[in-house]
């Protein structure tokens, strides 16, 4: 593959300078890492080659460990990306069954982006809210104690923001 | 003009998430609206533990406690409390069981607190976490001006042994010990790192003590590189904790300008300063050896001890690892001794336990108790017993790792040997409650699979090992089950408690042997008569309708997802079995008991 080709991606100022101020530090690249995803939401394929070139680090090390820790995504997600929190606390008060209920109304399983690019399901380990279980998060957003129901209204309203 | 009322708003991610800052902003815009700015001030503080009832906003002198506040509320809150000195009383909490106390609020009568002694969470709730002058003010850094001019290495030492504080990260290992053995060992270079991974789901005190009170961690670890002889500590942190992170980086700015860090601190020639790593969600980087490989930039695969990190860790050179919860006791035993801190607790394990109590309970949140307090007070007393009046079924403590506590065990006091010898352990403190409608073996298989998602893959007895476990379950789950798969749940676990070469791995097979020893008979139910009690293993449900009290409202059939359930109006409705997939909505929905599980 033509990895010594320049990748056709654009960082932003503070992503270069991050990666700048980082590079001397020993065990950088999942600081790096970090904030790739924060720039674009996922680790799209050439941001993966131009960090392999600025830390001038093996491409197949950055796959293995990107693909090692479930933080780090391959796939861009939705505009409003659906965390539904399958921790203990929410699992037994029935966060599965919200999973299920979101993929119904929306169409599409976990880890899979709606059509119009809109939503994304993911499933994730506890954020930290126990006390409010079940807990879904949508754009940063928490909602605690969700039941089944509420969930077409939390959508339409994500969907008429657009 | 003295300020003559505070006003302690929950600034904890549960409370922020629900509105808590609104609430913040509404009441500072109120106070200007009526006139009292200057009589009080707004606070944002740390967790008060009880996220049952967030977010909770509290008034001081006078105590009022008011839980599940809205930002509508901030009106009266100013009007009454503030400026007529009277308290909310539709806001004010009263324990269910309490109703006529409303009259005479007093705090000390909430019964979640009552039994609660608060060491490492002394802060969370009273100071702002953002202001380093508010830890300042309740004594902080004082143990650390203390340790540098008054104290020895081997003082330090000699006062944690003393105090008897184990490693609150799992393990109970005693901290002295650990800080010796790297003490001892001459380089050029050694480490302090803080684990604050806490990859157990369905836990949440580091996340609250660091967001609550981030400098006593960040002080404990600066002793710590004084006493081993350590200039650099590193905060291994998961990245979905972004509000102690934000709170981690506020500190460590506010006490480098204070000279509390960085070069010669406080003029006494000691320098330390901080790094803060990031997780990515990764269970196994909680095991301390995978979280020093994940420090270093790689896949966070564990590797084998000896040696220990005290001796080779980060880079290959000495580091203490500890706990955030470990760290915050640190500051306050050398502050009032170890014997004070030994005074506390049981007699092999000393001071206090953060438990995040959750699952079936009336009162969700973060509690702190002495070591030996019993389940019974931690689940009755505080918790508020379980939710809607069902039974109590058991209480799930260390997580992944761990295993049940019965019926049988409610007066057993807790501390790390009396949980082992039970067949769970203390781990970090997750409690999960369960009641009549949890089925054992779901949530055995639930910890099972996440095991299996979360192996590294590094040694075979915990790949292959979880993995078949997991089948196992899935099968028994199924009413597949036999007498074998019970035997081969046994032999597998037993075989990767030996072989497997980490904690994950020796530990995964806990949940399944714990619930095997003290349910066997809902296994055997499972196998011999296909029959899951709590009606969660949807293979072996069925939900038939009652002719008898169907009134025909037709609600089932509206609900019914599947469109399984058919019938006139007005006449009993029956279920095609052939279609149900056992979602259980139908029994949820009808208002006359008419459909029965089995
Ligand atoms: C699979 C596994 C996960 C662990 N996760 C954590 C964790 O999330 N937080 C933690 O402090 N310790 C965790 N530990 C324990 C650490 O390995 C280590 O014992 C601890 O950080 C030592 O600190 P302490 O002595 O203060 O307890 C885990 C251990 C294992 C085997
Ligand atoms: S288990 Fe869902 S927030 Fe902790």
């Amino acid at each position: 593959m033509a990895v010594d080709t320049a990748p056709q991606i654009e960082f932003s100022k503070e992503l270069e300078s991050f990666i700048e101020e980082w590079k001397p530090k020993p065990g950088n690249l999942i600081m790096v890492l970090h904030r790739v995803q924060e720039e674009f939401g996922y680790i799209p394929r050439e941001a993966a080659i131009k960090v392999s070139q600025l830390l001038d680090t093996p491409l197949a090390k950055i796959y293995g460990v990107i693909t090692f820790y479930h933080f780090f995504k391959l796939d861009k997600p939705g505009k409003y990306n659906i965390q539904v929190c399958m921790g203990t606390a929410c699992y037994l008060k029935g966060g599965e069954d919200l999973i299920n209920e979101m993929e119904n109304l929306l169409g599409i399983g976990v880890n899979e982006v709606t059509d119009d690019g809109l939503f994304s399901i993911e499933s994730v380990r506890c954020v930290g809210c126990c006390g409010l279980a079940p807990v879904m998060i949508v754009d940063g957003e928490v909602f605690g104690k969700v039941t089944k129901d509420e969930l077409p209204e939390i959508i339409a309203n994500y969907r008429k923001q657009g | 003009m003295a300020v003559k009322n505070f006003i302690l708003v929950c600034g904890g991610t549960a409370c922020e998430s629900s509105k808590a800052n609104d609430i913040f902003n509404a009441l500072k815009s109120e106070v200007e609206a009526q006139g009292v700015d200057k009589d009080v001030q707004i606070v944002k503080t740390g967790c008060f533990g009880f996220c049952e009832k967030g977010p909770i906003v509290k008034v001081l002198p006078e105590e009022a406690f008011y839980v599940e506040v809205t930002p509508e509320d901030a009106k009266e809150i100013i009007s009454e409390s503030i400026v007529k000195g009277r308290m909310v009383k539709r806001l004010l909490y009263v324990d269910d069981t309490d109703k006529k106390k409303e009259d005479d609020f007093d705090i000390e009568n909430i019964k979640f607190y009552q039994k609660q002694v608060r060491i490492v969470l002394r802060n969370c709730g009273f100071i702002d976490p953002e202001k380093i002058e508010e830890y300042i003010a309740r004594d902080g850094y004082a143990a650390l001006e203390k340790v540098l001019f008054d104290m020895s290495p081997d003082d330090v030492i000699n006062e944690l042994k003393v105090s008897g504080l184990r490693g609150r990260g799992g393990a109970g290992f005693p901290t002295w010990m650990k800080w010796n053995f790297t003490k001892g060992v001459e380089s050029d270079q050694k480490f302090i790192v803080c684990n604050a991974d806490e990859g157990d789901p369905g836990a949440y005190m580091d996340r609250s003590t660091l967001e609550g009170d981030p400098h006593s961690v960040l002080e404990a670890m600066t002793i710590a590189g004084y006493t081993v002889g350590a200039n650099k500590g590193v905060i291994y942190i998961r990245a979905e904790y972004p509000l102690a992170i934000k709170r981690l980086e506020i500190a460590i700015e506010q006490a480098r300008e204070y000279g509390l860090l960085g070069e010669d601190i406080l003029g006494s020639g000691f320098s330390f300063d901080f790094e803060i790593r990031l997780g990515a969600g990764a269970f196994v980087c909680g095991e301390e050896t995978a979280l020093l490989r994940s420090i270093e930039g790689n896949r966070g695969m564990p590797t084998p001890k000896p040696p220990f990190p005290a001796v080779e860790g980060l880079w290959g050179k000495p580091t203490v690892i500890n706990n955030v919860e470990t760290w915050a006791n640190v500051p306050m035993i050398i502050l009032k001794g170890g014997k004070w801190f030994n005074s506390i607790g049981t007699e092999k394990s000393s001071g206090t336990k953060v438990f995040a109590l959750t699952g079936k309970i009336n009162n969700s949140g973060l509690v702190e108790v002495p070591m030996g307090t019993t389940l019974r007070e931690i689940v009755f007393d505080i918790g508020g017993g379980i939710k809607d009046g069902k039974k109590f079924k058991a209480v799930q403590t260390g997580g992944p790792s761990g295993g049940v506590l019965t019926n049988d065990f409610l007066d057993t006091p807790i501390d790390f040997d009396q949980l082992t010898a039970i067949g769970s352990m203390m781990g970090s403190g997750g409690m999960i409650v369960m009641d009549e409608d949890d089925c054992i073996i779901d949530v055995a298989k639930f910890y099972q699979e996440f095991c299996v998602e979360e192996s590294c893959g590094k040694c075979a007895p915990c790949r292959i090992g979880t993995r078949k476990l997991y089948d196992i379950l899935d099968k028994i789950s199924k009413g597949k089950g036999t007498h074998k798969d019970l035997e081969n749940l046994e032999t597998i676990g037993n075989a990767m408690k030996k072989a497997a070469l980490c904690g994950l791995g020796q530990t995964a097979p806990n949940p399944i042997l714990s619930t095997l020893k003290y349910f066997k008979d809902e296994y055997l139910e499972h196998v011999d008569d296909k029959v899951c009690r709590a009606g969660k293993c949807k293979d072996l449900v069925r939900f038939e309708i009652d002719p008898e009290k169907c009134i025909g409202c037709t609600v089932c059939s509206r609900k019914c997802p599947v469109g399984c359930i058919s019938g006139e109006r007005k006449q009993p409705h029956s279920i095609d079995q052939s279609q149900c997939v056992k979602c259980g909505a139908c029994y949820a929905a009808c208002k006359f008991g008419a459909i029965k599980k089995s």
